[in-house]
């Protein structure tokens, strides 16, 4: 099987933008084959990151629309749904198609234009992913958050503000990040006090609605170097996707994100590496809980013990394990299909010594993607080129 | 599949006109809710069982304050427990619902009761949970009645 490189890579930024899905979605895309230096006729294949632009916008056939915007007919196309971790499938899509021998070169973009909509109907458009037993009591996926950090800071008592502190983290780490939706730090106490979503949640535990697209260009670890200089660009030495229970209630242990165990079970045992080698890690904190969650289902630390290491400081930026140096979808900013490319964006940005005043000290980093609460998960491990 | 069309392996008699609360039963002896296919472990679905007349327990809640186009403000939520007996030892049998309001069961207005994680609640049904043509799911392609979890008095 052929090894997989990143050759280019770009985001917008993140926010509220006046830019709708398709303007979004080329902005990024071009972008990104500058970067590569390739043009969009030189793509076999092009991917489509997007969960709901026919729900939010009443834009389908994005993947197509894209295709001809870039100048990249006859290409393949297609669009990858897979909720929130539609960025991450189509990291797995595009890292497929070049693995497999079908493509040499693919673009991947992923998007989403969401700032339009009410929060409410933003809430029901991503709630409409959940079990009609669960749709009907009116369950949002803030409020399985809710719930499961009830359990969480019951079942190992961690005190409330262990959560606080993720979102404090995160938003220290966004200041950094010039393509961040939130450029602002945040204390404790602001955290804690403000307002009562999901009890215990509160409404710096989530992350916001955001517009805003990132893009990824693959090709084979043998001709990367035919594109771009020996240090700019990263291997993809292990990838892994996974499925949970759609039912949330079913799950065994739901405090585990068994998708997010099984899927980085897989990319680890591929690229030859275990959780202790990796240097940097970009997690799926669309809400602060689910960075504990991930954190101890990736093995970094043992179940239960994820809320001690932000307590400590392990995972600041200076920390013996950064997570989220990019701000997280918590600062960042969360357009659905955009967010798990985005991710690799600033792992590839690590690796590559290329994140600026974000850089820390990284050659192998993970990146976990997260659709619905868990039960869809894409991980992924890039190395520099050495 | 309706309710009263499907093979009842609880020994239950359907009462009323009141919907079971129906989960499944599969050839290895575990019961899923809601049913599925076929079971976890891939046995085929033998029956249903009847969770109406169960108790549960609270495994976990929340309130939730930012609720979607036809959902009550706040919407207490909880995933409860059954208590299936000693002869089941499948995984456990569990659901998610809304907690009940005190009195009558359909109004929205009155905040619901107050839960804690290990409380013993029941089902009790509702004919509406949400408003079916408020939010963006198709109001044909699913019910909309369902059963909220009341605190049993102790």
């Amino acid at each position: 099987m052929e090894r997989v490189a990143i050759i280019g890579a770009s985001m917008t930024r993140f926010g509220q933008r006046d830019a709708w899905v398709r303007e979004l979605l080329a902005e990024a895309g071009e972008a990104a084959l500058a970067d590569a230096g390739v043009d969009g006729d030189d793509l076999d294949h092009l991917y489509v990151s997007n969960m709901a632009s026919g729900e939010f916008e009443g834009q389908t056939g994005v993947s197509n629309a894209l295709a001809h915007d870039l100048a990249a007919t006859p290409a393949y196309t297609a669009r990858i749904d897979q909720t929130s971790a539609s960025g991450g499938a189509g990291v797995y899509g595009a890292w497929q198609s070049v693995a497999s021998g079908a493509s040499d070169l693919t673009l991947l973009v992923g998007g989403e234009k969401m700032t339009h909509r009410s929060t409410s109907e933003a809430t029901d458009v991503i709630a409409s992913l959940t079990h009609p037993v669960e749709y009907k009591h009116g369950v949002t996926l803030p409020s399985f958050a809710g719930m499961t950090a009830r359990l969480y800071l019951d079942e190992y008592d961690a005190p409330r503000e262990s959560l606080g502190k993720v979102a404090v983290k995160n938003h220290r780490n966004g200041v950094d990040n010039p393509h961040a939706q939130f450029r602002k730090e945040v204390d404790l106490d602001t955290v804690l006090d403000s307002p009562i979503v999901a009890d215990p949640l509160r409404l710096y535990d989530f992350c916001p609605i955001t517009d805003g697209s990132a893009a990824l260009v693959f090709c084979p670890e043998s001709v990367a170097e035919e594109y771009v200089p020996e240090d700019e660009y990263a291997v993809i030495s292990g990838i892994g996707g996974a499925t949970d229970t759609h039912v949330v209630h079913e799950r065994v242990d739901p405090t585990t994100m068994g998708g997010v165990v099984d899927s980085s079970e897989t990319a680890y045992e591929m690229a030859g590496v275990g959780p202790d080698d990796i240097d940097v890690a970009e997690l799926h904190d669309m809400f602060t809980i689910l960075e504990f969650l991930q954190s101890e289902d990736l093995g970094f630390f043992e179940k239960g013990e994820g809320w001690k290491a932000v307590e400590e400081g392990v995972t600041d930026r200076d920390g013996d394990l950064p997570i989220n140096t990019s701000g997280g979808l918590k600062s960042k900013g969360h357009p659905l299909g955009a967010s798990g490319v985005a991710q690799v964006y600033e792992i590839f940005e690590q690796v590559t010594g290329d994140a600026g005043a974000r850089q820390v000290e990284a050659d192998t980093g993970l990146a976990c993607n997260v659709g619905g609460f868990g039960n869809c998960v894409t991980t992924a491990i890039l190395e520099a080129n050495q | 599949m309706s309710d009263t069309e499907e093979t009842r392996t609880d020994g239950g008699e359907e009462t009323g006109t009141e919907p079971a609360f129906e989960a499944a039963e599969y050839a290895d002896g575990t019961v899923t809710y809601p049913p599925h296919t076929v079971g976890p472990n891939g046995a085929e679905r033998v029956g249903s069982i009847d969770l109406r007349d169960r108790e549960a327990q609270v495994v976990t809640w929340t309130t939730s304050t930012a609720t979607p186009p036809g959902v009550r403000e706040p919407n207490t939520l909880a995933i409860v427990e059954f208590e299936m007996g000693d002869g089941y030892d499948g995984p456990p049998v569990r659901a998610l619902g809304q907690v009940a309001t005190p009195g009558d069961e359909s109004a929205d207005a009155a905040e619901p009761f107050d839960v804690a994680i290990g409380d013993r609640v029941e089902p009790v049904h509702t004919d509406d949970l949400r408003d079916p043509g408020a939010g963006i799911r198709e109001p044909d392609s699913q019910s909309w009645d369902g059963f909220r979890f009341r605190p049993v008095d102790e």
